[in-house]
């Protein structure tokens, strides 16, 4: 049986080796190049007053083409999550909890939580960005309950 | 009652061939067409009557079978959506003779990592290791939060699917149990809030399916099945966008993912003129315990943050009122890629042509299958009974 790289009582940490990662398009380089910069980039569409995330070239409820690269406040809370022991591959480290995070924008996210123990996640915790500098072309955007120590 | 979809076709047979953790030197094909011949067998049909073949790899089943030019899919239809484009090209005039074959083997080796029909590989999430089971327990995550369910109710769930398939000889797990809830609450976390006996296994093994025209059915089958009913949901890809409960399409009055098959039941039913109350037994898919619950909710059979109740005091054991998954499921009987989601048809097809191995509801003449669930954004629901 495989072996959990770190303590559940411990402090929930960025995973420490490479992540898998897929070609980017167009449209999601602007997100991600905004994570290198330290800005989480949501879409915008004036018309419609949606915030969309993840990008497209569409909005969902209007249909909209035009739209605006905005920033987020990176602020928001957790709308669900998971602590996961069996991960899908060998190159996560274990435990580590995926979350549905809601941007105070009204966007959402799917991510991990950081910065806290696995006993304190739950839903409604108000949590902020952390970027997390993975390599050179891959910046994650980890969330954090405000205000913790990295 | 709106009537039924297929008036013209009857299900004359299901099979399943052998299924195992591993069946070496078998392919995916191979085993789907060990199980088409094995259902055409149950029909009473010989291979040279098919002229339709439907299934997810229909094409390499074609060549296998040595057929010549036959009706087939489209690409990758596979469970109750491609029972429905069977029925629907026999019903149509497009084949009289159809096959539906699914099967999964030799195609999960890298044990160090879930299975890969388990992995999405999308950008928004790939990075963050999310997976099946994570994604489902999003989804019952959130159920728990906003009505109290407890770890304890989805372990029900696994319990009583697990010893279904404990029962049954054809399953890969049988006697391998039996099982208490303690057991499921005390094996290993796999994604909180699912231990690893709330989750599906991993197998290999094939399942087929044969329709025919109602005429030639009951010439060659004692028990014509028809399908009463059927409703298919989907409010976006698999694995690609974070499985919230309460995610729509935008647009006022849409229902949520989380009660997702809500339409597809209510339109099943209305095809069959029936109401929950009337199936004998439902054989629902089963990727996580906490589905359960929720398809019971989402298909009618309780109001919303009932299903944690519903599922308890042996309601969906052998001998209670609605007999659930009776064949051991994915949890159980098998799991092998896609063909499971055909699996479910060919269970509700057995229980009522009464030939259940294991299980079998006595004089069984509703059965309501499902495949999908909400943390892949579909659900397919198909009533089958019958034919008069």
């Amino acid at each position: 049986m495989r072996k959990e790289g770190r303590a559940i009582s411990g402090l929930l940490r960025p995973q420490a080796g490479p992540v898998p990662r897929t070609p980017r398009t167009a449209l999601s380089a602007v997100f991600w190049d905004g994570c290198r910069e330290g800005e989480l980039r949501y879409q915008y569409f004036p018309a419609s007053g949606q915030a969309q995330f993840s990008p497209a070239p569409r909005e969902r409820s209007s249909l909209a083409t035009e739209f605006e690269w905005r920033v987020s406040s990176g602020r928001g809370e957790v709308y669900s999550w998971s602590v996961v022991h069996r991960p899908p591959a060998p190159v996560f480290e274990t435990p580590y909890v995926v979350a549905i995070v809601t941007l105070e924008e009204g966007f959402r996210m799917l991510s991990n939580i950081v910065g806290c123990r696995v006993a304190d996640v739950e839903v409604g915790l108000a949590v902020e960005v952390r970027f997390h500098r993975v390599d050179e072309d891959l910046t994650l955007p980890y969330f954090a309950p405000v205000g913790s120590a990295d | 009652m709106t009537g039924p979809p297929f008036p013209r076709v009857a299900i004359a047979a299901a099979a399943n061939s052998r299924q195992a953790r591993r069946l070496e030197g078998h392919t995916s094909a191979s085993v789907a067409v060990d199980a088409a011949l094995l259902a055409l067998a149950a029909a009473g049909l010989e291979v040279d009557e098919v002229d339709g073949v439907f299934g997810d790899d229909c094409g390499e089943v074609v060549y296998r079978l040595g057929l010549p030019a036959v009706t087939t899919s489209a690409l990758d239809n596979v469970g109750i959506s491609a029972v429905v484009e069977a029925a629907a090209a026999v019903q149509a005039g497009m084949c009289r003779v159809a096959v539906v074959a699914s099967g999964g083997a030799g195609t999960y080796l890298d044990r160090d990592s879930t299975a890969p029909w388990t992995r999405p590989e999308n950008e928004w999430v790939l990075p963050f290791g999310l997976y099946t089971a994570a994604e489902f327990a999003l989804i019952a995550r959130r159920h728990m939060h906003l009505y109290g369910t407890k770890p304890e109710q989805l372990a029900t769930v696994a319990a009583v699917i697990r010893n279904n398939g404990h029962a049954n000889p054809e399953a890969v797990y049988f006697a391998r149990g039996p099982y208490t809830v303690a057991d499921v609450l005390e094996s290993r976390m796999v994604a909180d809030p699912f231990h690893l006996l709330d989750c599906a296994m991993t197998s290999e093994g094939g399942c087929a399916v044969v329709l025919t025209t109602l005429d030639r059915a009951r010439d060659r089958v004692a028990r014509p099945v028809q399908v009463l009913g059927v409703g298919m949901d989907r409010i976006g890809p698999v694995y690609r966008y974070p499985p919230a409960w309460d995610l729509t399409g935008g647009r006022v009055g849409d229902e949520s993912n989380g009660v997702i098959g809500r339409r597809a039941a209510r339109q099943s039913f209305a095809m069959a003129g029936l109401r929950p109350a009337d199936a004998d037994v439902c054989e629902l898919y089963d990727p996580f315990s906490f589905e359960i619950i929720r398809q019971f909710e989402a298909f009618g059979f309780c109001g919303p943050g009932e299903g944690g109740d519903f599922v308890s005091d042996g309601r969906i054991g052998p001998g209670g009122e609605v007999p659930t998954t009776t064949d051991g499921g994915l949890m159980s009987f098998s799991h092998a890629g896609r063909a499971q989601m055909l699996q479910r048809v060919a269970r509700a097809v057995h229980q009522v042509q009464g030939v259940c191995a294991s299980n079998q509801v006595p004089g069984a003449e509703v059965a309501l299958c499902s495949n999908g669930g909400a943390g892949a954004l579909f659900t397919d629901v198909m009533l089958v009974g019958a034919s008069t």
